[in-house]
């Protein structure tokens, strides 16, 4: 497994290998399905749609749908307009959505497709009640991460609109994470008394169930006239920075929606601050059920605390979730000694080196624009006691022999993760047993019998 | 009204008039003639991908020691990574570089300024640190419309490197799918690869062309083959490699079995080195038996044909009691196949065997020759696409042209049945009255099973789900579902057993909760009593 790996770190400076990104649209599709009633559409090589409806298939095993304006070389050379009317006008014809959501590819920006005026040119021909609204992601700036963001903010600068009349309710925007994720911080939401708007919600669209008859478009997600009503939210909270700041902003800029960014609310100190900004917003009382979470999960990390306290981990994925487990595995008392993600941008560094200084860890490394063949090579040097990621540091873990936390994008190799969350206290008593889980089960494994204990 | 009719006419007039010529019923002695290998109307869900995908995803990624460079942005490499199940296995004379995925990553910077100096500097790195014996670049579209002269690139390496470099210009907006990209890399391989090795010609040797090892099928044939006696020279390219590519011309004969991904290379071989092909299919039981038996009378030596009937009995018998088991299990239901440009042809008589009757399939990027046989080649139109499509001749070489079998005995071999340079394509095995739609999508996915009241639906991951949510069991014959291998004899038990399994799940039986089966709640409005 992974046998060219050598210990001696290359120096590289053009060749990517094994990485922990992906590109740009894939995020865009992934947004617009958290979008009742969207048809995601990728213009571009009809590869391109391909792949990211297969990768989000293979993470969620749930169907994702998306168009495509299938290029040929002639429109690669002539512009896509032509192809792109074709498609708005078959989507709207056989699927009948309520929304088009339009993402580029690195084929249409390299072509200079001007999608402004290709969409107002087709205004006319919009059905009545029904929307287009698109994006730019080319695939060779930022990652994935960009994409879901540049969608958000796609959504908001089409739709929303402040008529001067205030809802009462806090946007909510969640970061790059799982329909389970999505669903526990609506749940924490409504104890809190807040009305929100999530915008992107994948859930009941990426975990719907089984009925017996397929839906193209499930129940879930955030409808268009919630959309364009986020511009009268009171406030609106980024749940991640780095995924989420920028299109809380477009919808400051466009709205005059104040907002405020939190980390992803992943461990016990994000998922307080999450709390109190909703408790600040609310003006409710925190109620006892998430009083008695918090107690339940202070209790554990206690009680567990000789399992995971100075183990050392290699955590690694998209940056804010990478982030909000780092701060996990802070709290219950590891030692995260490499900190990557592939997403490029030092404010991953910033924050994540926070966080280690904050907890007194020194000598760990933490890099953006990463890759897990450097990582592995670190590895090789100096080995951790666990892997926390995604599917792609199976080879790793098993190269090294190092037991591997599933947690993130993508998991392609396990079942039930995107049901089940990370964030808030609930996630943060899912991660915690499934660090301890993997690091017990280890030592089961790995001690001597007459070491080998009944009760732990 | 016809199932057929009855979907299409739900079709805008524009969208029908495109996909009427896609979509037909199949009637027994009429010619069924298709129209496949056009291009996907834009909007359309489409299962087809891209040029990239048919090269890289297909043909050359599964070559173990070759060490594969996408140059683009990161995604086409990320997705390419791992994904397709053509498994490998490396060892101390051959490397394996398939858990690895490099990219060159293409910047905002690398576009404006383009990609050449990236490109080179990756190359350096990928030397420096896998020491391969042969790398292959693989564009990405924006490299195309750059202008990235990537071969120019390969050569320069080749030079300073001493290693082979492909360069394959597969760039995703090419043609009107995968199949633009088996061609292109089918291609190179021919130009760069096959030929250059100085391996001595063994006896009863054969190349296994088209068969990428998925769930490890290569390896159950190769088992099977060897059992017989046979030297397979080169699997194209399924745990295949560039060592044993570089021989492939050594081999008395070419077995073909997906005909659609690498039916260039056989042709080529033939003119090139007159090594002679055959199709061949090792899906299903009475397809391997007929396929091992036609090989048998090709090198008509009565050993082989003797140790052929002996591997078919024991293979057989070792299978009969699963298989019945099955049937009793499987027989009469009525199955979909939508798989990529030869495998919907290949389970038809398999599924059969087990009682099952395919009543709707279609290829996604297949041409007319897969359905309707090669002896419509020559009236096949060719486009502005398929034109785009980089197409080469090869002359006879001098040194390594051998003629195997005479045209007499070919023609003989013909005679007896025995497909020699010749595939009828889908025609010959799929029922009447069935329903064939090329280049398939979702919409007509959806209203066929609908139509025709299907019991298993074969296709992919994008739909898979789709289809299961409809309440039909759906089985991927891309991955096999991380199952498998499905070739040959233990194959075929495999496959059923995966079939069976996947109509029986435990719970099929319990979708409907039970107060939905209640019509009534049970009690009394309250006061009443």
């Amino acid at each position: 497994m992974l046998n060219y790996t050598s210990k001696e770190v290359a120096e590289r400076s053009a060749l990517r290998i094994n990485p922990a990104k992906t590109c740009q649209p894939v995020g865009a599709m992934y947004a617009a399905l958290g979008v009742y009633g969207c048809m995601p559409h990728s213009h571009g090589s009809q590869g391109c749609c391909s792949y990211h409806r297969t990768f989000l298939t293979r993470h969620f095993k749930d169907p994702a749908i998306a168009a495509s304006s299938s290029f040929t070389e002639g429109a690669s050379v002539f512009g896509g307009g032509s192809n792109l009317k074709t498609a708005m006008r078959n989507i709207f014809d056989i699927y009948d959505p309520k929304i088009i959501a339009v993402h580029t590819t690195c084929l249409s920006e390299t072509i200079g497709d001007d999608l402004n005026a290709y969409i107002t040119d087709y205004e006319s021909k919009i059905p009545e009640g029904k929307y287009v609204v698109h994006t730019n992601t080319p695939s060779y700036v930022g990652s994935h991460i960009t994409g879901y963001s540049n969608m958000i903010a796609g959504f908001i600068k089409y739709l929303s609109e402040n008529t001067g009349k205030k809802n009462g309710k806090m946007a909510l925007i969640p970061g790059f994470v799982n329909p389970g994720d999505m669903r526990e911080m609506k749940r924490i939401a409504k104890l809190m008394g807040v009305d929100y708007t999530m915008l992107p919600d994948t859930s009941g669209v990426m975990d719907a169930p089984m009925t017996t008859h397929y839906e193209m478009y499930p129940k879930g997600g955030t409808t268009v006239e919630e959309i364009q009503d986020l511009g009268n939210c009171e406030m609106s909270l980024a749940l991640g920075e780095i995924a989420c700041d920028m299109p809380a902003d477009v919808l400051e800029k466009k709205c005059k929606v104040p907002y405020e960014t939190l980390a992803l609310p992943i461990g016990v100190e994000y998922t307080d601050k999450y709390i109190m900004a909703l408790n600040e917003f609310s003006k409710t009382e925190v109620p006892y059920a998430l009083e008695e979470e918090r107690g339940q999960l202070m209790d554990i990390m206690l009680d567990s605390n000789q399992y995971s306290n100075g183990k050392t981990c290699a955590i690694y994925g998209d940056p804010d979730t990478v982030l909000g487990i780092t701060q996990l595995a802070c709290e219950i008392g590891m030692v995260p000694k490499y900190v990557i993600t592939g997403t490029p941008g030092s404010l991953f560094e910033k924050r994540a080196n926070a966080i280690l200084e904050k907890f007194g860890i020194e000598g760990s490394t933490v890099k953006a624009n990463s890759d897990l063949f450097e990582m592995h090579q670190w590895i090789k040097n100096d080995p951790v006691d666990v892997m926390i990621g995604g599917s792609y540091g199976k080879a790793i873990a098993r190269a090294e022999d190092i037991p591997l936390v599933r947690a993130g994008f993508p998991i392609l190799d396990r079942y039930v993760h995107s049901y089940m969350p990370i964030v808030g206290y609930k996630g943060a008593m899912r991660l915690v047993e499934l660090i301890l889980t993997a690091i017990m089960d280890r030592m089961d494994r790995d001690c001597a019998d007459e070491d080998f204990e009944v009760v732990m | 009204m016809d199932p057929r009719d009855k979907v299409l006419d739900k079709y805008s007039s524009k969208v029908y008039k495109n996909r009427k010529e896609h979509v037909i019923t199949i009637k027994d002695g009429e010619p069924n003639v298709i129209t496949a290998d056009t291009r996907t109307v834009p909007g359309i869900m489409t299962n087809r991908g891209c040029c990239y995908a048919g090269a890289k995803g297909v043909v050359i990624g599964p070559l173990k020691d070759v060490l594969t460079i996408t140059h683009g942005p990161i995604g086409c490499g990320f997705y390419s990574w791992g994904t397709r199940r053509n498994k490998a296995k490396g060892d101390e004379s051959t490397k394996s570089f398939l858990e690895y995925c490099l990219s060159t990553d293409m910047q905002e910077t690398d576009i404006v300024f383009g990609g050449e100096k990236k490109l080179r500097q990756a190359l350096k790195e990928a030397v420096e640190i896998f020491d391969p014996e042969c790398i292959a670049i693989a564009s990405t579209c924006p490299v195309g419309l750059i202008g990235d002269d990537i071969h120019a690139i390969a050569s320069e390496a080749e030079k300073e490197y001493g290693i082979t470099v492909m360069a394959f210009s597969c760039e995703g907006y090419k043609g009107v799918s995968q199949s633009g990209g088996h061609h292109i890399a089918n291609n190179g391989l021919m130009k760069k690869v096959i030929g250059t090795g100085d391996a001595s010609p063994v006896k009863y040797s054969v190349n296994l062309l088209g068969e990428y090892n998925i769930g490890g099928d290569g390896w159950e044939v190769e088992r099977l083959l060897k059992r017989i006696g046979y030297n397979v020279i080169s699997i194209m390219t399924g745990d295949g490699s560039y060592a044993t590519l570089k021989n492939a011309h050594t081999a008395d004969l070419n077995l073909v079995q997906c005909h659609r991904s690498i039916n260039y290379i056989a042709e080529m071989m033939k003119t090139k080195y007159g090594t002679d092909w055959m199709k061949v299919n090792f899906i299903g039981i009475d397809t391997t038996k007929k396929s091992l038996r036609d090989l048998a009378k090709y090198f008509n030596d009565p050993e082989l044909i003797k140790r052929t009937e002996e591997v078919i009995a024991e293979e057989e018998a070792s299978i009969a009691q699963g298989i019945a088991a099955c049937q009793e299990k499987l027989k009469g239901k009525k199955a979909a196949i939508y798989v990529g440009g030869s495998r919907s042809h290949h389970y038809i008589n398999l599924l059969n065997s087990l009682g099952v009757d395919t009543v709707l399939a279609g290829y996604e990027f297949a041409h007319r020759d897969d359905y309707e046989g090669r002896e419509v080649i020559p009236t096949i139109k060719q486009d502005a696409d398929s034109k785009n499509i980089e197409s080469i001749t090869v002359a006879k070489d001098e040194s390594y042209y051998k003629e195997r079998l005479t045209e007499e005995e070919l023609m003989a071999l013909r005679a007896d049945g025995i497909p020699m340079e010749e595939y009828n394509g889908m025609w010959e095995d799929i029922m009447d009255g069935a329903v064939i739609t090329d280049d398939y999508n979702h919409f007509e996915t959806e209203q066929f099973i609908k139509e025709l009241g299907i019991d298993i639906f074969f296709s992919g991951i994008k739909d898979k789900y789709v289809i299961t949510r409809m309440g039909v069991p759906s089985r991927q014959l891309h991955s096999y579902d991380y199952s498998g291998p499905y070739a040959g004899f233990k194959g075929a038990l495999n496959f059923a057993n995966d079939v069976t399994m996947a109509t029986h799940i435990p719970a099929w039986n319990m979708l409907t909760a039970p107060w939905k089966k209640t019509p009534t709640l049970n009690g009394s409005l309250g006061g009443n009593e």
